[in-house]
């Protein structure tokens, strides 16, 4: 056990004092707090009054006079001033601006100055106003009773997605579930195949530089791939853990304001149990990983360089890539549908096929424990298979190796 | 020390050891010869515990062999090499505390060798910065540092430079005296005669020969002689007491005659030639291990 701790150290720590490790620790949170930075930015410009603008109306055609209301940080205030000393005034104010509503509105345009170009907020506001106050303007002059009217018009329906669930009904948002449930289908697959491919070239680089039989004259085969596994496992899960708390430092200083963009978009996922979805991602990610990075470790030990895996690479990933690939096109519309069901209990294709359903929950509890049990079961037996073919795959040089082949080194006594 | 009883080792399609027994005594360097693919490296591989025999038995110092043996055996494997990204240093310590050394130990004994070695600034410097020679230094060290009491060299000498072969030579001999049983395996043969105490000869599968070295060549003496003379080259007409194999005339007038006795002694031979010329040298020809080795082989073949 101790040696099997020592393999573990040393694959840890070579992997993650490397450059690339580093950079790209740094890398993805930095781009995140720059996006949301940008995003801050951009929206703020535009689509938020952050101070309060006064609007001076010259209204030549008498239509809109007192009814035009304040809003929120938006005050309009009648004047009789020509439009030219107004224009004038505009100079030395960026938050004031004038409203020139001409004697005939519908044939010469509204016109609205301002120093700077103004905020769609601002025009959108007083557009709506003005549509309204013309429509019931038009009303009164056809003798339309405008409080029925207002009546009639109140009968609006809205959809609100309810989901039944055992503890009672709790808003659906569909979208936020879809784009959460894709999103860890791909980090997962990823993940999976990032980490396993790095175990597979530790193993071929241990074969080709011949140290191999240096380290298992000193411990077993087994604990050396066991060693490996779980040292990039764990360079994987720091990786992971690094990103989430550097991210949400980076994008709580970048995005201070709260109602920015980024922060408003995560508001909505707050709806999302995190921490459920979190230990989930975390299972099916140890699991998955364990049982794939253990084929990996397998594929490395039967070839002699990185060039030679492609024919065994392509049977291992191909329940992956077609998971994947009905993630991201069917089972996120059909989260609990019977293929998503049944591909979500097969170890292989479980951790991509799960974590598109949890994020819409309603996964009953027998299926997530029958699924989960099936993941052990399947990490071990790869585990054990693979460490039958590693054993003698990392002694043997020049020798091309097949499927064959690989089942005879199998069934190999000691 | 080592004591290998009826070792059968099979792969698929060919059988490596056939019945392989071996006594390697504690403290002597022992030879393990053979063509390639004789089944050297399995046997080694059996010893290190990398595989296991199909049927026989291997004890170390009396005990079945088992996993605590693994820290006292240092192995030396003919295909070398180490991690290339990783610096020589750390990756000494690593190999060494895998075999059970504390890091303590390992820095300070891994000091102690690169000063021997001359090799104290390299410590920083990654494998792939070092040059082959430098390389098969660094990995001799690594075989040594947790002080082994057997260590198995598969051909050590291969990739070294003259003076780094003899440098690693006084290595192996010095850890010799200092009580290390060495088990070295070769196809080479003058470093056997120089180095080895018992060798053992191992072809397609078998063993074919073994025992002392001495021992060995003397009962290869097949009453062979080399006479050399100086004067005028002799002319024989059949009546001399012994056959001759090769003559050849070398510089400065001196002659070399290779004979066989029949059922003579070598006094006949000189009390037949003294008359005759002026004999510088009479030897006898004790066959080499390369010799005995090659017509061994050959006879089974």
């Amino acid at each position: 056990m101790h040696k099997v701790l020592l393999i573990i150290q040393r694959e840890y720590i070579t992997r993650v004092r490397k450059k690339a490790f580093i950079v790209m620790l740094l890398a993805v949170p930095l781009l995140l707090a720059g996006m949301t930075k940008l995003i801050a930015y951009v929206a703020k410009d535009s689509d938020v009054l952050s101070r309060p603008q006064v609007v001076k109306v010259i209204d030549q055609s008498h239509l809109f006079e007192g009814k035009l209301k304040n809003a929120k940080n938006i005050k309009f205030i009648p004047t009789d001033e020509p439009i030219e000393k107004a224009k004038a005034g505009l100079k030395d104010n960026e938050d004031l601006s004038i409203l020139l509503i001409s004697k005939d509105y519908a044939k010469t345009p509204v016109q609205f100055f301002s120093k700077k170009k103004p905020s769609f907020t601002l025009t959108g506001e007083v557009e709506n106003q003005m549509n309204e106050i013309a429509s019931n303007n038009t009303m009164l002059a056809n003798h339309i009773d405008t409080a029925l009217l207002n009546q009639a018009k109140r009968n609006k329906v809205s959809v609100s997605a309810l989901e039944v669930t055992e503890s009672g009904t709790k808003d659906a948002d569909v979208g936020t579930s879809m784009g959460v449930g894709i999103a860890c289908a791909i980090l997962i697959y990823m993940s999976l195949f990032i980490y396993g491919a790095q175990v597979m070239r530790g193993v071929i680089e241990e074969k080709t530089s011949r140290i191999i039989e240096v380290i298992i004259s000193s411990v077993k085969p087994f604990q050396l791939m066991l060693g490996k596994i779980i040292g990039v496992g764990l360079v994987g899960l720091t990786q992971f853990t690094a990103w989430i708390v550097l991210s949400i430092i980076a994008t709580k200083i970048a995005g201070d304001s709260p109602t920015s963009g980024i922060m408003g978009a995560l508001q909505t996922l707050q709806n999302i149990p995190f921490g459920y979805i979190l230990g989930c991602f975390l299972f099916y990610f140890i699991t998955g990983y364990l049982l794939y990075s253990a084929l990996f470790a397998a594929v490395g030990s039967a070839v002699d360089s990185e060039t030679e895996t492609q024919q065994f690479m392509f049977p291992i990933t191909l329940p992956l890539l077609f998971t994947y690939i009905l993630s991201v096109t069917v089972l996120f519309r059909a989260p609990d549908g019977q293929l998503a069901v049944w591909l979500s209990m097969i170890p292989f294709t479980a951790p991509v096929a799960m974590m598109v359903r949890i994020p819409f929950g309603g996964v009953p509890n027998w299926q997530l424990a029958l699924s989960m049990f099936m993941m052990v079961i399947g990490f071990l037996f790869t585990t054990y298979v693979a460490a039958r073919i590693y054993r003698v795959g990392i002694l043997m040089y020049g020798k091309k190796a097949s499927f064959k082949e690989l089942t005879k080194w199998f069934f190999y006594k000691e | 020390m080592l004591s290998i009883r009826n070792i059968v080792k099979q792969y698929a399609g060919h059988r490596a050891l056939d019945d392989v027994s071996l006594e390697v005594e504690s403290g002597k360097i022992f030879g393990l010869l053979g063509p390639n693919g004789a089944g050297k490296t399995s046997l080694i591989r059996i010893i290190n515990q990398i595989t296991a025999p199909d049927s026989g038995e291997v004890f170390f110092n009396g005990e079945k062999l088992n996993q605590s043996h693994i820290e006292r055996i240092g192995y030396l494997p003919e295909e070398r090499g180490l991690y290339k990204k990783m610096e020589i240093g750390e990756q000494m310590i690593y190999l060494a505390r895998l075999k059970g050394l504390t890091r303590a130990e390992a820095t300070e004994r891994l000091k102690f060798w690169f000063k021997r070695l001359e090799m104290e600034t390299w410590w920083k410097k990654k494998i792939e910065e070092l040059s082959k020679g430098m390389q098969q230094k660094a990995q001799f060290v690594a075989t040594v540092l947790h002080k082994p009491d057997l260590i198995i060299l598969d051909e050590p000498f291969s990739g070294f430079d003259p003076v780094n072969a003899e440098l690693i030579k006084n290595e192996i001999l010095e850890l010799n005296k200092q009580g290390a049983t060495i088990l070295f395996s070769t196809h080479r043969m003058e470093s056997v005669e120089e180095l080895c105490d018992s060798i053992a000869l191992i072809h397609k599968s078998h063993k074919i020969l073994d025992g002392r070295v001495k021992h060995i060549r003397n009962s290869y003496k097949n009453e062979t002689y080399l006479v050399e003379y100086t004067g005028e080259q002799l002319t024989f007409d059949g009546s001399q007491p012994f056959e001759i194999l090769s003559e050849t005339t070398g510089e400065d007038n001196s002659n070399t005659i290779k004979l066989k006795l029949s059922n003579t002694g070598a006094n006949d031979v000189l009390q037949y030639l003294l008359p005759k010329t002026r004999i510088n040298m009479l030897q006898e020809v004790i066959p080499s291990m390369n010799e005995i080795f090659i017509e061994k082989v050959n006879l089974i073949a």
